[in-house]
């Protein structure tokens, strides 16, 4: 009983420092309606912030909390400043642009932090009071526990007064509502976002330092800490602060009792939990049913290529057969990773563009795939036709299986979920070491026979990924694709002229998760191994990145985004050794410069000479 | 006070007003008529803002409104009563009238709660309930009072009696014509004839985006080629 206490306690700690992050990444996207990627990086920032402020300060408990105040000031000018700098420019943009520009600050953040504070994990030097332990039934609880397991509703309360009882409080929850409105009354919204952003950072901030006791300042917070918080946001409800409450207590208490009966399902467990929420209530706990969205603007119908540039796929079809030829090994092999990634993006621009599904986790059926080629390969010893029909059937299998779910959700929430799935493929690769050897990986994945030269290998790559890119192009242009495009306009009308839409859906999706587990597997073959990396959230915003820099509203959109990025990625891998911090900033700017992806902004421009 | 010069307005590709032109001088009620789709309510969303109009200007109390963010435009002493009421439902009604306070203007005495209250009694009653929870005649009250709450010199209407019982716009006719009592110029856009009659001093009416009748509000009722060939479904 008490050891079930202790946990209960140990759980509520974990909840309050979720909360904090959640709370401001939920009050940015009520007003602003950004979803800021880059809400974990500013909570790593406070934590190093944090450690610099508090090493300067007397180790007692009045230095600790000045010192929490202090970075918590320093957070929101920096998140002043980067709504100024950035994200001001980008309100009017697609949101899923403004996803990825924040993801560029991720990046840009990483390297930052890293030049500024090294590598190494940074721990607080802990003075007396803060060790110290209080007995409950005979079991010890840390005593700075307590401390945060108060702070979770004082922040609540006082947000609440904040929200309810002032002016700004008053503005907030009508922009949250109908922010042209309360512009139309006079408020200056860019104020008022910068306010919002601002405190939103403070929150973030206040997360990092007061982790810091418990933890340390490490360059992983970021990426761990935003998926915690897009899970809490999603399943309290987007924009609902009570719901981010209620939301961190349960993950939190999930949390600390999975440690301690299934410490190999904990992610697992909180994914699960995701999954559940959003399939009952789709709005989350206490979030509002999505009552005043408005109507996206209809895109532009996907037209098929002029014949000009078909003739420059066709030569450029060509010119790449021919390459191995012409250059040496390593640039057969950047190539080869050119090919798979160009039908990867394919397969995210088929569910996104005309499927209207935008996945945050794409890199599942890319995994899934990678897994079952390596696993046909190396346990099953089949041969490589065998092992990549294997490939995309395997993910094909489920994602018809997570397709159920996710097709019933659609905009943020759709993408959210998705990411929960692949945070759960991710979990099983990282945490199910028997099948997939954890983080040592499948190795020894290589093609064998006729195949086992590089180009020869090549040559099947560039086959294959061309035949399954046209193959997904040729489905849009079949009334299938119609029916697709359809039902992604207008859910009701295509309901009424008698297309079953979540069918339709889920078969799209299907499809592409084929398509990326083929590419998954190509990909396994062509790197000979396979890591939970290949599952990463990482990996999904590659294919993100790549399908919005082409441009969602042409089909040569991610292709021509596959290539530049894979072009620009390993141009600043040789070129320097901080190219998180370039391709950060090559990211935010290419989404200042071309709201509309890189094809998308040509076809403009031929629009416009014509 | 409101000079509309050549206004052309765009929704996409789709081309809304054609070079429309008119003035609203200070202290009276115009309105503008016109039948479904005639381009009226975007006429009101170029003047506030919320729409970049493409072309013409906008002369608003000596100002060159036109491409204005609409904050500056309603802070200038415009304000926008939207045909969709855009109430805020999660916020009182108190609440509500205070995102719209902004400090008086041009030494006339400020709207203050309780002014709105005589104004419109059914809101008194309500101070503290959320505007999800009002019926559509009080929405519509509750609107005007916000947008008055700031201060205007110039109050845009759009359609306010739209979808009400004949009870509730009599109100807001009443309405109408106490705030022009107050000093208050109204630009209207309505399609209700009667209601128009009712309050407005001259009328321009609008059709497929062109300005196609314009006079006093009396002209018009006098006019029955004029209301056969524009105004009648």
């Amino acid at each position: 009983m008490t050891v079930f206490l202790v946990q209960l306690l140990t759980g509520l700690a974990g909840a309050a420092a979720l909360f904090l992050v959640a709370a401001g990444l939920t009050v940015i996207f009520g007003v602003t309606r950004v979803v800021n990627f880059s809400h974990g990086s500013l909570y790593m920032l406070g934590a190093y912030v944090g450690w610099t402020v508090l090493a300067h300060l007397p180790h007692s408990i009045a230095g600790f909390a000045l010192g929490v105040v202090v970075t918590a000031l320093v957070l929101a000018a920096f998140g002043a400043g980067l709504e100024m700098a950035l994200l001001r420019r980008l309100y009017r943009a697609p949101e899923l642009l403004q996803l990825l520009a924040t993801f560029g600050v991720v990046l840009m953040v990483q390297d930052i932090t890293q030049a500024i504070w090294g590598a190494e994990d940074l721990t607080l030097p802990r003075p007396h009071w803060m060790r110290g332990f209080v007995a409950i039934g005979g079991e010890r609880f840390p005593r700075f526990d307590l401390v945060l397991i108060a702070a979770g509703p004082l922040v609540l309360g006082l947000l609440w007064l904040l929200l309810h009882r002032t002016r700004f409080g008053t503005l907030v929850r009508a922009a949250t509502q109908d922010r042209d409105m309360v512009a139309a009354l006079g408020v200056d919204q860019r104020r008022l976002f910068t306010a919002v952003f601002a405190l939103g950072a403070a929150l973030a901030g206040l997360g990092g330092v007061l982790s810091l006791p418990d933890g340390s300042a490490n360059l992983q917070l970021d990426l761990s800490v935003i998926t915690d918080a897009f899970v809490v946001v999603v399943v309290g409800g987007l924009g609902s602060i009570g719901g981010a409450y209620l939301a961190s207590l349960i993950i939190g208490v999930l949390q600390a009792f999975g440690i301690l009966l299934l410490p190999k399902l904990t992610l697992v467990i909180v994914f699960a939990v995701m999954a559940v929420v959003l399939v009952f209530r789709p709005q989350g706990l206490l979030g509002r049913a999505a009552d005043a969205v408005r109507e996206a603007a209809a895109p532009p119908l996907v037209r098929p290529a002029a014949p000009a540039l078909r003739l420059l796929g066709a030569a450029v079809f060509v010119l790449l057969a021919a390459a191995p030829f012409a250059v040496g090994p390593f640039a057969v092999s950047v190539l080869t990773e050119a090919m798979i990634a160009v039908l990867f993006a394919a397969s995210l621009h088929f569910m996104m563009g005309p499927g209207g599904m935008p996945s945050f986790g794409h890199a599942a059926w890319f995994g899934i795939g990678a897994y079952a080629a390596a696993l046909a390969a190396t346990a099953l010893h089949l041969p490589l036709p065998a092992a990549l029909l294997l490939a995309p059937l395997a993910a094909a299998v489920v994602a018809a299986l997570f397709g159920w779910f996710v097709v019933r959700l659609s905009g943020v929430y759709l993408a959210m979920l998705t990411l929960a799935f692949a945070q759960i493929v991710w979990a099983v690769a990282l945490q199910w070491t028997g099948l997939t050897g954890g983080d040592n990986g499948i190795l020894g994945v290589w093609p064998g026979g006729v195949l086992a030269g590089a180009h020869a290998f090549y040559w099947v790559v560039l086959a294959l990924c061309v035949l399954a890119t046209l193959l997904l192009r040729r489905v849009l242009y079949a009334p299938f694709g119609y029916a697709l495009r359809g039902a992604r306009d207008s859910t009701l009308r295509a309901e009424a002229i008698g297309l079953p839409t979540v069918r339709i859906r889920l078969a799209a999706f299907t499809i592409a998760g084929a398509a990326a587990g083929l590419a998954g597997g190509l990909s396994a073959y062509s790197k000979g191994s396979v890591f939970p990396t290949y599952v990463s959230i990482g990996r999904s915003v590659d294919a993100l990145l790549m399908v919005l820099l082409g441009g969602v509203q042409t089909i040569a959109g991610p292709i021509v985004g596959a290539l530049a990025y894979t072009g620009l990625y390993d141009a600043l891998l040789l070129a320097t050794s901080q190219w998180r911090l370039a391709l950060g900033a090559a990211i935010v700017a290419l989404v200042l410069a071309f709201p509309q992806g890189i094809a998308g902004a040509a076809q403009q421009l031929r629009r416009r000479a014509a | 006070m409101l000079r509309v010069d050549a206004l052309d307005a765009f929704y996409g590709r789709a081309h809304v007003l054609h070079a429309v032109s008119f003035a609203v001088a200070s202290g009276e009620v115009l309105v503008l008529l016109g039948r479904n789709g005639a381009g009226k309510s975007t006429m009101m969303k170029a003047l506030i803002g919320l729409l970049r109009p493409r072309g013409g200007g906008i002369d608003f109390l000596g100002r060159q409104v036109a491409g204005w963010e609409p904050h500056r435009i309603a802070r200038l002493g415009m304000g926008y009563v939207p045909e969709e009421r855009r109430i805020f439902t999660e916020l009182t009604v108190m609440e509500n009238l205070a995102v719209g306070r902004r400090p008086p203007r041009d030494g006339r005495p400020a709207w203050t709660p309780e002014r709105l209250f005589a104004l419109f009694p059914n809101l008194g009653r309500m101070r503290d309930r959320p505007g999800g929870r009002m019926s559509g005649g009080e929405q519509q009250m509750l609107t005007i009072a916000r947008t008055l709450m700031g201060n205007p010199s110039l109050v845009l209407l759009d359609e306010p009696s739209e979808g009400l019982s004949p009870l509730i716009v009599e109100q807001m006719a009443a309405a109408v014509l106490a705030l022009k009592a107050a000093g208050v110029t109204v630009l209207l856009a309505e399609q209700n004839l009667y209601f128009a009659a009712r309050v407005a001093d001259r009328a321009v009416v609008i059709e497929s985006g062109r300005v196609v009748w314009s006079g006093t509000m009396a002209g018009l009722m006098g006019d029955a080629a004029a209301r056969a060939a524009h105004l009648q479904v």
